[in-house]
């Protein structure tokens, strides 16, 4: 074991998961902005987003920079092979980023823009929930330049609506947290209803990846191991109630807590499943690590820079927190 | 030539890059305009500055978030079309974008929301923090990446095990001596390029005769700064150029036409040059003038391109030319900004109809500088990608043709669409609507609104 290596997996998987939740909800607003047939509920939902989705957007970049530098074996491995869904993702990005911009400032354009901030949403999420069930299946290496079975199939697909709905989840839960009255009673009613596909989604992946391939069944289901992993389900269970009980009782705060709960251990769930593997099934977190010089001088600057920012970062929500108003510049 | 993946993949970047680099370029420039502007609104309370800086920083919100989004395509394209330079150089410059990212981009992530929509959150001094930190972060975020560039076109401090870098010494990396001038280069070219658009947006308004007061102190404080600016720039453009030429000679070969290794060599003002038959068409010299440029020596020695083989030459069309460019268009600004300074001296800056008109048009010479600039740095790089240790065709990913024209294709409509047609739009629009706090009748003196009261009577 390379505790060097090791703790810069750790830091992308930070970085990853932080992406993943508050990129999270503001993909997840984007992709429901669309159902919501008011203007003036739209501004509500866009005005929520706009000062953050650009930091939270950061996250992504983070972790891209960061395995470029600790692991370039397998960014240089994975990328190639994601072409297509890469591209699918940061054009869906720019899409969504300049439409938030675009929107701010246009009169007769408005609904256009807002038309590509959920497509951009879609697009993107999609994208990510490709590269999540590649991720969980393993990659081939060997295959050839260009194949997209790889990365194009029903596993694939299934982690795509999962994580619309995560999101969607996540966006509903942060909107009860940000809004008042009617709008809060629709995210209120969209949580309830969506934390029963979340169940759904639960139960799907965990009888499903186990098939996928041998190594993921034998890591769960060895019963040295069964005893500890079964907290895991049951951990995401409890959190699934208290989700449904805070959404009953009308708590504000608790249910997007409880959903941050719910990803955190599906996450952890998937890192055990792919642990030590960086490239599932390929390469090894250790065979991918780039030299312990660069390791160290990166170790060096994220113990340096990463405390300040996540204090800014906190602070700057801190700013904007209480219910949202309509803003522009 | 027949297309191919190494071949589209550097049309692909290069289109990229070329879109790219605009917005950071503005932002960078005009997120010190704004800062300046806000700290003379805080020592003199005159709501004139605070409407200026709200103004721009309209502007400057569009282009960051320009930038941002058009930035993640670059860091991901590096692992999609370049997987080769990603493996075998991720350990060096992994570890730069990684700092940039951690003291740049999230600092700018952070405090981009208060600078923008946090005037009635926020008190004054805090928003000044916020705007000032915006600033520091796109200056840092700009050194990172210079010195990253830096470190492809001088690499130092490396020690190579099989086909991949490792980095022996950090200091010597991110300190590397030639990021310097380079990084001060870009830097100004950045303000330099963002004041000549302030100036142009000035004098459109000061021809249309709207928004004067604001019109008046924008022109007249740009061009005081351009005036200290762009003589700076062509000092440290200097400096630069000798710098190249002892790191890559062959890269001063070629923006100087220099077939031939030579003492004493001639500044060629104009040619054609013709890397078939290894030679120039139609020159046009002055003797020893590249010498003297480049070496700072009457008689210093140019190596010429023929002392390695046509394949290892990089191509002197856009080089040669693309230096030319740079240098004429910045000669052009310092004519521009001398008689901007005579104007003064007479009076008659804001009322001299055919500068105001030339002020409009001169919005892009700033860019188109810094475009040529960065053409003659990267082109005169090649073959290599790492100059001298790693080639270009070596640093491709593995990847299908198709794949690279689809992502091609996809780019080339998207970015045509947004950044071509729609950032365009958005931005005739925001400049013709105009600062919207002034009312010409009152000049500077009414009391300023912070927000406006309906969001929609905002737009």
């Amino acid at each position: 074991m390379d505790i060097l290596a090791l703790s810069w997996c750790g830091i992308i998987a930070f970085g990853v998961i932080m992406y993943v939740i508050l990129g999270g909800f503001d993909l997840g607003i984007g992709i429901m902005s669309i159902f919501f047939k008011d203007e003036k509920e739209r501004d509500l939902l866009v005005s929520a987003i706009l000062p953050v989705w650009d930091g939270n957007q950061t996250w992504l970049v983070f972790g891209g920079a960061a395995l470029y530098g600790a692991f370039p074996a397998a960014f240089s491995a994975i990328l190639p092979l994601m072409y297509i869904p890469i591209l699918i993702m940061v054009i869906a990005l720019l899409f969504r980023g300049v439409s938030f911009e675009f929107r701010l400032k246009a009169i007769k354009t408005k609904r256009f823009w807002e038309i590509c901030i959920f497509l951009g949403s879609v697009f993107a999420t999609v994208a990510q929930g490709l590269i999540l069930g590649t991720f969980v299946q393993g990659f081939n290496l060997s295959a050839n330049a260009g194949a997209i079975d790889q990365w194009f199939n029903p596993f694939g697909i299934a982690c795509a609506i999962a994580l619309i709905c995560g999101y969607v989840l996540l966006g509903a839960n942060f909107l009860i947290i940000k809004t008042t009255g009617k709008l809060q009673e629709k995210s209120y009613a969209l949580a309830g209803k969506i934390q029963y596909l979340i169940l759904a989604g639960f139960v799907m992946v965990s009888v499903w990846s186990p098939f996928l391939d041998h190594s993921i069944m034998e890591r769960w289901f060895n019963p040295k191991n069964m005893p500890y992993l079964a907290l895991l389900p049951i951990a995401t269970l409890l959190l699934l109630f208290t989700h449904q009980f805070a959404i009953k009782k009308r708590y504000e705060y608790l249910p997007f807590w409880s959903a941050i709960g719910m990803f955190l251990m599906c996450y952890l769930g998937f890192i055990i499943s792919c642990y030590p593997y960086i490239v599932p099934r390929e390469i090894t977190y250790i065979a991918a690590a780039a030299d312990r010089s660069s390791l160290l001088f990166m170790l060096v600057g994220v113990c340096i820079m990463m405390p300040p920012l996540l204090y800014y970062t906190y602070y700057s929500y801190k700013i904007f927190r209480g219910k949202v108003t309509q803003i522009g510049y | 030539m027949l297309i191919d993946t190494a071949l589209l993949s550097r049309i692909q970047f290069a289109f990229t890059i070329s879109f790219h680099i605009l917005f950071p370029a503005f932002s960078i420039g005009l997120a010190l305009f704004i800062v300046l502007m806000e700290t003379i609104w805080l020592k003199t309370k005159n709501s004139l500055y605070l409407s200026i800086c709200k103004f721009w920083t309209k502007i400057f919100a569009l282009t960051f978030g320009m930038g941002v989004v058009s930035g993640v395509v670059m860091e991901f394209q590096l692992g999609t079309n370049w997987a080769g330079f990603t493996q075998a150089v991720g350990g060096v410059l992994g570890p730069l974008f990684t700092y940039e990212v951690m003291t740049a981009f999230f600092i700018e992530a952070g405090f981009l929301g208060v600078m923008l929509f946090g005037w009635d959150r926020v008190g004054p001094k805090l928003h000044y923090l916020a705007t000032l930190l915006v600033v520091i972060g796109t200056t840092l975020s700009a050194y990172w990446i210079m010195s990253a560039n830096t470190w492809m076109q001088h690499p130092v401090g490396y020690k190579q095990v099989n086909g991949v870098f490792k980095v022996a010494d950090w200091m010597q990396v991110v300190f590397n001596p030639a990021t310097f001038p380079r990084f001060i280069h870009m830097l100004l070219a950045s303000y330099i390029s963002a004041g000549f658009v302030i100036c142009s947006v000035s004098a459109y308004y000061l021809l249309k005769n709207k928004f004067i007061t604001f019109a008046k102190t924008c022109f007249s404080l740009t061009w005081i700064v351009l005036l200290i600016l762009i003589p700076l720039q062509i000092f440290v453009g200097d400096v630069t150029g000798v710098q190249v030429h002892e790191n890559q000679p062959l890269k001063t070969a070629a923006m100087e036409g220099i077939w031939e290794t030579q003492a004493g060599a001639p500044l060629l003002l104009f040619a054609i040059p013709d890397q078939k038959k290894q030679m120039n068409h139609w020159e046009i010299s002055i003797p020893h003038g590249a010498a003297l440029f480049n070496t700072h020596q009457w008689n210093g020695v140019l190596t010429g391109l023929k002392t390695v083989p046509i394949q290892d030459q990089p191509a002197v069309i856009p080089v040669f030319f693309g230096f030319r460019i740079m240098v004429g268009v910045g000669l052009l600004m310092l004519l521009l900004s001398m008689i901007a300074l005579y104007l003064r001296v007479r009076k008659r800056l804001y009322d001299t109809r055919w500068f105001l008109i030339s002020s409009v048009l001169s919005a892009p010479l700033g860019f188109i500088a810094l475009w040529c600039g960065w053409i003659t740095a990267e082109i005169g790089r090649q073959p290599w990608i790492v100059y001298g240790v790693l080639k270009t065709a070596n640093a491709v990913s593995m990847v299908s043709l198709r794949d690279v024209m689809i992502s091609f294709g996809l780019i080339f409509i998207v970015y045509g669409i947004i950044f071509g047609y729609f950032y365009f739009y958005f931005l005739h629009k925001t400049l013709h609507k105009g600062p919207a706090d002034i009312k010409e009748s009152e000049g500077s003196r009414q009391p300023f609104q912070y927000m406006p009261t309906s969001f929609s009577e905002y737009l």
